[in-house]
């Protein structure tokens, strides 16, 4: 419907910028009439975007700022309630469990990928054979969803005759019980989350690695630096943009940590990786808490815009846009 | 690394003896960087392998762990996918949805870019800042309020009502008017003189020259629909309206220890995207760099 208006919208602007061009006159009501016709146009090219994300965007996020303020189990109408549930939420020791989770999945994952991304990176930015078809190999599981990575990887790290405990175990290596075992679902879903997002951390690595002027490695070079030092010296703070974009995208979509944890843990083994999302998920659709679950969903926002303010804010500090 | 193939020979300063040594020192670093290389890409290629592998052994999971290669190879687990369960309807869903969604993201996305590329106005700088502050709100804090909304409007458990958020993205306006921005305003101060209007400027000069950028945005809804999975997990009820996401993970519940039959569906899941992937791999390579140097 918005999209029939917008073009009908369109195509009376159109007309109206052609017969503008053509008569030159003057006079204040063809003006007036023009201004209005391109306003048209204006909103006939942004309303079919505009739209949507006011409806299903900014809206649903002033609601939620509301239902947060309130006691609602989806069904029965909503009671408010003021801050009682960021209240309850501050003093709730599991919310300090369920951020604890996340974090140590971000803590454990961010320099899994960076330094695993940047090496093959480095290595890709050489003159390697098949370099094309490698790292079209290596980006493969970013095209995974996350679904089907969670599946193949609880069957790779199935504790009973998972192919990584078989192979352990012709090495007499008694395997862990992975995502079974408390102490070991965690280790597992950063394993499987670093596998999917090596290849993307790598493209963006190799992308800034490209823009380097290598000019100035030769320099180095004659100047008698090692590798090790060319790496420290002009390589890493050259491609501090790339690692800067690197680092906040993977702690924003860090925080956010849930398909994986849904399809191979669902929070388990005994809440051992309940994360935020996980929790927000459980609070609405199990434990019919909507109110609690927008509350705690606000404070993941703000954690995260804060986080994200704090390091445009510290970048000055170590990145350089030459 | 960087410099075993790169340099030149700065071994100058030395005689003929000491240059073959570097040239066979940087030749033995080469033979390992390629063998590390190569034997990486094998392991991250493994997975995949025995995801297949899996799928083609009927009776897996239950007391063994398949062999690397496959003695007796079989179709069965795929016989059962689509005979026990509406798969094939749930792959048809996930295309109909995803198609939808790419072709709603491409129109949105194109028209939107055009205003903030080529017809200013004011206030335009501060609508656009609003349009990529939609990008930092995270999906999870709108799921409860969208959920509420479209249950008003009684679409849960529809197609339309897993549509509807999905139909337009700012990540899509941004790359666009990124791509806009760079075709000349000449070409449009031309087609403007032979009385080309707006509308007629942005489909026959601005659209054809950012085709790859539009094919970049198409891989990318494609693919964010075709994985995605919270949405559709919270709206759609039906298990013959499911997506395969949502239907794979329910999958799992149902056949927790035959692994052959999950491994099945995830292959099933795969194929598209590694179709797409290698018709347009430049396309989704580059977008991905290019995201990370703006």
């Amino acid at each position: 419907m918005t999209a029939l208006i917008g073009e009908a919208a369109a195509e009376v602007g159109a007309e109206a910028r052609s017969t503008g061009s053509r008569t030159r006159g003057p006079r204040t009501s063809t003006r007036r009439s023009r201004r209005v016709r391109y306003a048209l146009t204006v909103l006939a090219f942004l309303l079919p975007s505009a739209v949507p994300l006011l409806l299903f965007v900014l809206g649903p996020m002033v609601a939620a700022a509301w239902i947060s303020l309130t006691e609602w189990n989806l069904l029965a109408p909503a009671e408010w309630v003021g801050f009682e549930n960021y209240a309850n939420l501050l003093t709730d020791p599991e919310t300090a469990d369920v951020f604890l989770h996340t974090l140590y999945y971000i803590v454990g994952y961010l320099p899994l990928v960076y330094v695993g991304g940047l090496a093959i990176a480095l290595a890709l930015n050489t003159a390697l054979r098949g370099r094309t078809v490698l790292r079209g190999v290596y980006f493969l599981p970013v095209i995974t969803s996350w679904i089907v990575v969670a599946l193949v990887w609880r069957w790779l790290l199935n504790p009973s005759n998972g192919v990584v405990n078989t192979v352990l175990a012709w090495f007499g290596i008694d395997g862990p019980g992975w995502w079974t075992d408390p102490a070991w679902a965690m280790p597992s879903i950063i394993l499987a989350s670093a596998w999917k997002d090596l290849g993307f951390v790598m493209v963006i690595l190799l992308a800034g690695l490209q823009a380097i002027d290598p000019e100035l490695l030769d320099a180095a070079r004659v100047d008698g630096a090692g590798w090790w030092r060319r790496l420290f010296s002009v390589t890493l703070p050259l491609l501090s943009p790339a690692t800067f974009f690197v680092i906040v995208i993977s702690l924003i979509n860090g925080f956010q940590v849930f398909d994986q944890v849904y399809a191979m843990t669902g929070g388990g083994p005994g809440g051992a990786t309940q994360v935020v999302v996980q929790q927000i998920y459980d609070l609405t659709f199990r434990y019919g808490k909507a109110g609690e679950a927008s509350a705690l969903s606000w404070l993941l926002f703000v954690v995260i815009l804060a986080v994200t303010v704090i390091q445009i804010r510290g970048q000055r500090k170590w990145v350089n846009y030459g | 690394m960087a410099e075993t193939t790169l340099a030149p020979t700065t071994a100058r300063t030395g005689g003929i003896r000491r240059r073959t040594d570097a040239a066979r020192a940087a030749l033995a670093r080469s033979v390992v960087l390629h063998v590390v290389m190569v034997l990486g890409a094998l392991a991250m290629f493994f997975p995949f392998y025995w995801t297949v592998v899996t799928s083609l052994t009927p009776g897996s999971g239950l007391s063994s762990t398949p062999s690397l290669i496959p003695a007796d190879a079989s179709l069965e687990a795929y016989q059962r996918l689509f005979a026990d369960l509406p798969f094939a309807r749930v792959v048809g869903n996930s295309l109909l949805l995803a198609t939808i969604t790419t072709l709603a993201q491409l129109f949105t996305s194109a028209t939107a870019a055009y205003a903030f590329s080529r017809l200013p106005f004011r206030g335009r700088t501060v609508v656009f800042g609003i349009y990529l502050a939609t990008m930092m709100i995270p999906l999870q804090v709108l799921v409860v309020p969208l959920f509420a909304e479209l249950r008003a409007w009684g679409l849960v458990d529809t197609y339309l009502g897993a549509l509807l958020p999905t139909l337009a993205a700012a990540f899509g306006v941004f790359l666009l008017r990124q791509a806009m921005n760079q075709v000349p305003f000449e070409l449009d101060e031309a087609a403007a003189l032979d009385g080309a209007g707006h509308f007629r400027i942005f489909w026959t000069v601005i659209l054809p020259n950012i085709r790859p950028a539009l094919a970049t945005l198409a891989v990318f809804a494609f693919m964010g629909s075709w994985n995605s999975f919270l949405w559709p997990l919270v709206v759609l009820r039906s298990p013959e309206l499911q997506t395969l996401p949502v239907a794979l993970a329910g999958l799992q519940g149902q056949y927790t220890t035959q692994w052959d039959i999950v491994m099945a569906g995830s292959v099933v899941s795969i194929l598209p995207m590694l179709a797409i992937y290698l018709f347009a791999q430049k396309y989704v390579i580059q977008g991905v760099a290019n995201t990370g140097l703006k």
